[in-house]
């Protein structure tokens, strides 16, 4: 019988995909992990839902709209150890530059100079499909308790690779010597 | 797992793409499809947010938009920059821009074919959910995803030597590059050929065996005619960083060529929906909504007339042979798009080994130094996904005042709902009326979308999170209904 092994999720928010990107730069050891670690919920993988029991939860992005906001809370509730992944979900970084305007003035930017405007899509949504963006772009830890902040723009994949090493052997992160906030 | 309700079906996410979306699809009470939309609900907002901010900022935010392509929206933005500066580029400064974007466009495919799509390939569209995956592939195909693993690290690699690091480099700003190229950095990146040309080789050949076993999804996800956008050189061939655009229709003959990029704005519209976040560029003489046109792989494969390598040219006139009318036409089968991903990839490998033997690469001289002499700049290349424009006006200050993206994923935005029409068309047909499309089914409607590698973080940079909904048309161009979101809230 196969040995029970951590179970790993990742999950974006509002951000680039830079953080998932530097993740794959893990390279040759995602082969290593996959060994270590029960991938069961990654963007890059096709489970629809964040599953339940998940032991570590990598989440990149701020809270940007009501579908974040919504995906956020599932996640905590279902997630032992939340980390905070890169700078967008630690401080809100290039997504939250837009909390200098209101969001009537961003969408009015970029469709009212249409050259043809049909229709000016609202901040409210539409048929309940695309998610209403909420008037200020939120850090994670505004939403919900983070048990740890693993910061880079993106975290480099060294940096990741020894943040979920350190967990998966019960230390706490940096307890050996490295620094995550360089 | 998705199901039909009140005969709607929606799947969401779609997964193994760069960024969020939705899928919905409509049926009338017979089960028919009435209409399928493509929904992305994410959403930014870097033209409005970056005003007020110096130009030389914009490399570094612009590279923000995306963390897949960085390097496209860095070199976009720096050549609006040098347009600011009144500047052209030392050689050596030119030679590692075009260095960086080849590495960018290797890994981006090699992520795209590799890590994204190869379980729908090689473990096929009916695999079980939970392995259609590269941890899946691990199990069944461990070399094959090793190579693709290691491909795009090499891309990832000769980023991170130029620019400091493989996401988000500080590669490039206005006026030139940050930093000299060195031999030692040539014979480690010298050293990973060999594999690299290997690996795209075994790509090519697996994925061309494989081609006959998709006879249906080629026919159904996403074959049509439209134009086809791509850069090329100034005698018809294929080039990612500066050059004329070409515009080619399905018949393979030009629509238009000569076109110069920084002018974009005067042939490429775009025009604003208030039912989706994202917007639809079209070529003005033809108008809205008839002026679609693709981008990206497929398209540039159309658009140039050779590829200009010895093993990538051999491999793109066999290529040309699939379009229609006995390969005089364009090739319009968007799955496609997948093999024309290889071909560039095997091409970015060539071009990167002639690049380590040019002269100039290694010049000191890798910066002009200049003021700002102009008070709008525009820049353009080709990124992993097809044409990027930036385009920056600026105060006497070099205040940014206002700034307009034309981003590679927008400007396939119909073509990817016609798309998710007539593949939902075609393979929801298969299942009994009143009963629930299985897994393979709704995967396949997803793959469709896979072929175009839609960036969605990128697509949707005009403003944040940005959704994206469009409804389309029955095969026959008529438009089977639109859902209107509600009316504007301002």
């Amino acid at each position: 019988m196969k040995q029970i092994r951590p179970r790993l999720a990742t999950a974006w928010l509002a951000g680039c995909s830079g953080c998932h990107m530097s993740f794959l730069d893990l390279d040759e050891r995602l082969i290593d992990l996959a060994g270590l670690v029960d991938v069961c919920y990654t963007p890059i993988a096709d489970i629809k839902e964040f599953p339940e029991h998940v032991d570590i939860a990598l989440v990149e992005g701020a809270v940007a709209n009501e579908d974040n906001l919504r995906e956020i809370r599932l996640i905590r509730q279902r997630s032992r150890v939340l980390i905070a992944f890169g700078d967008c979900a630690v401080t809100g970084n290039v997504t939250a530059l837009r909390n200098l305007f209101t969001v009537e003035d961003i969408l009015n930017r970029a469709y009212r100079d249409a050259d043809i405007v049909v229709g000016v899509p609202t901040a409210n949504g539409g048929n309940g499909i695309i998610p209403r963006l909420l008037d200020r772009v939120r850090r994670i830890h505004d939403v919900v308790p983070v048990d740890y902040f693993l910061p880079g723009c993106p975290p480099s994949a060294d940096n990741i690779f020894a943040f979920i090493s350190d967990l998966l052997a019960g230390r706490a992160p940096g307890s050996e010597g490295r620094k995550f906030g360089s | 797992m998705s199901t039909i309700v009140n005969n709607r079906l929606i799947i969401q996410p779609v997964t193994r793409i760069e960024g969020h979306a939705k899928i919905s699809i409509h049926l009338d009470d017979a089960g028919e499809v009435k209409s399928a939309q493509f929904h992305i609900t994410e959403f930014r907002g870097f033209e409005k947010l970056v005003e007020g901010r110096p130009f030389a900022e914009m490399p570094g935010i612009m590279s923000r938009v995306c963390g897949i392509c960085p390097v496209s929206h860095i070199l976009a933005s720096s050549k609006a920059g040098d347009m600011l500066l009144g500047v052209e580029i030392p050689p050596a400064a030119e030679k590692q821009r075009r260095l960086v974007n080849y590495a960018q466009v290797l890994q981006s495919h090699a992520l795209s074919f590799f890590h994204l799509s190869s379980p729908d390939l090689l473990l096929g569209m009916d695999a079980p959910a939970e392995k259609r995956n590269i941890f899946g592939l691990l199990e069944s195909d461990p070399e094959f995803l090793r190579r693709g693993i290691r491909l795009r690290q090499f891309g990832q690699r000769i980023i991170e030597i130029a620019g400091g690091k493989s996401v988000h480099p500080a590669c490039s700003g206005p006026g030139g590059v940050h930093a000299r190229f060195n031999i030692a950095q040539r014979d480690e990146i010298l050293s990973w050929i060999p594999e690299a040309l290997g690996s795209v080789a075994v790509a090519l050949d697996r994925l061309k065996s494989l081609l006959d076993g998709f006879a249906s999804e080629i026919a159904h996800m996403g074959n049509f005619p439209s134009m086809f956008l791509g850069t090329v050189t100034a005698d018809g061939g294929l080039e990612f960083y500066d050059g004329k655009l070409r515009l080619v229709d399905e018949t393979g003959n030009a629509v238009a060529e000569n076109l110069d990029p920084r002018e974009y704005f005067k042939y490429l519209g775009e025009a604003a929906e208030d039912y989706t976040f994202v917007k639809f560029p079209y070529y003005r003489p033809v108008g809205y909504p008839n002026g679609y046109y693709r981008v990206g792989p497929l398209a540039r494969l159309n658009a140039a007339k050779f590829a200009g390598t010895e093993r990538a040219g051999r491999e793109m006139r066999e290529f040309k042979q699939r379009g229609s009318s006995n390969g005089s036409g364009a090739v319009c089968e968007s799955f496609h798009y997948h093999l024309a991903r290889v071909i560039e990839m095997l091409f970015a490998v060539e071009r990167i080994e002639e690049l380590m033997h040019s002269p100039e690469l290694y010049e000191d001289k890798i910066h002009a130094n200049a003021s700002l002499n102009r008070r709008e700049g525009v820049g353009s290349c080709e990124a992993p996904r097809g044409t990027l424009f930036h385009h920056y006006w600026v105060d006497e200050n070099g205040l940014i005042t206002k700034a307009d993206l034309l981003i590679a994923t927008g400007q396939n935005n119909q073509a990817m709902n016609r798309t998710v029409d007539q593949a939902a068309r075609e393979f929801l047909k298969r299942i009994p009326p009143g009963t629930q499309p299985d897994e393979g089914i709704l995967n396949r409607i997803e793959a469709a979308i896979r072929c175009y590698d839609p960036c969605l973080s990128c697509s949707t940079h005009a403003l944040g999170q940005m959704p994206l909904v469009v409804e389309w048309i029955a095969p026959d161009g008529e438009v089977v209904g639109r859902t209107s979101r509600a009316s504007p809230s301002s």
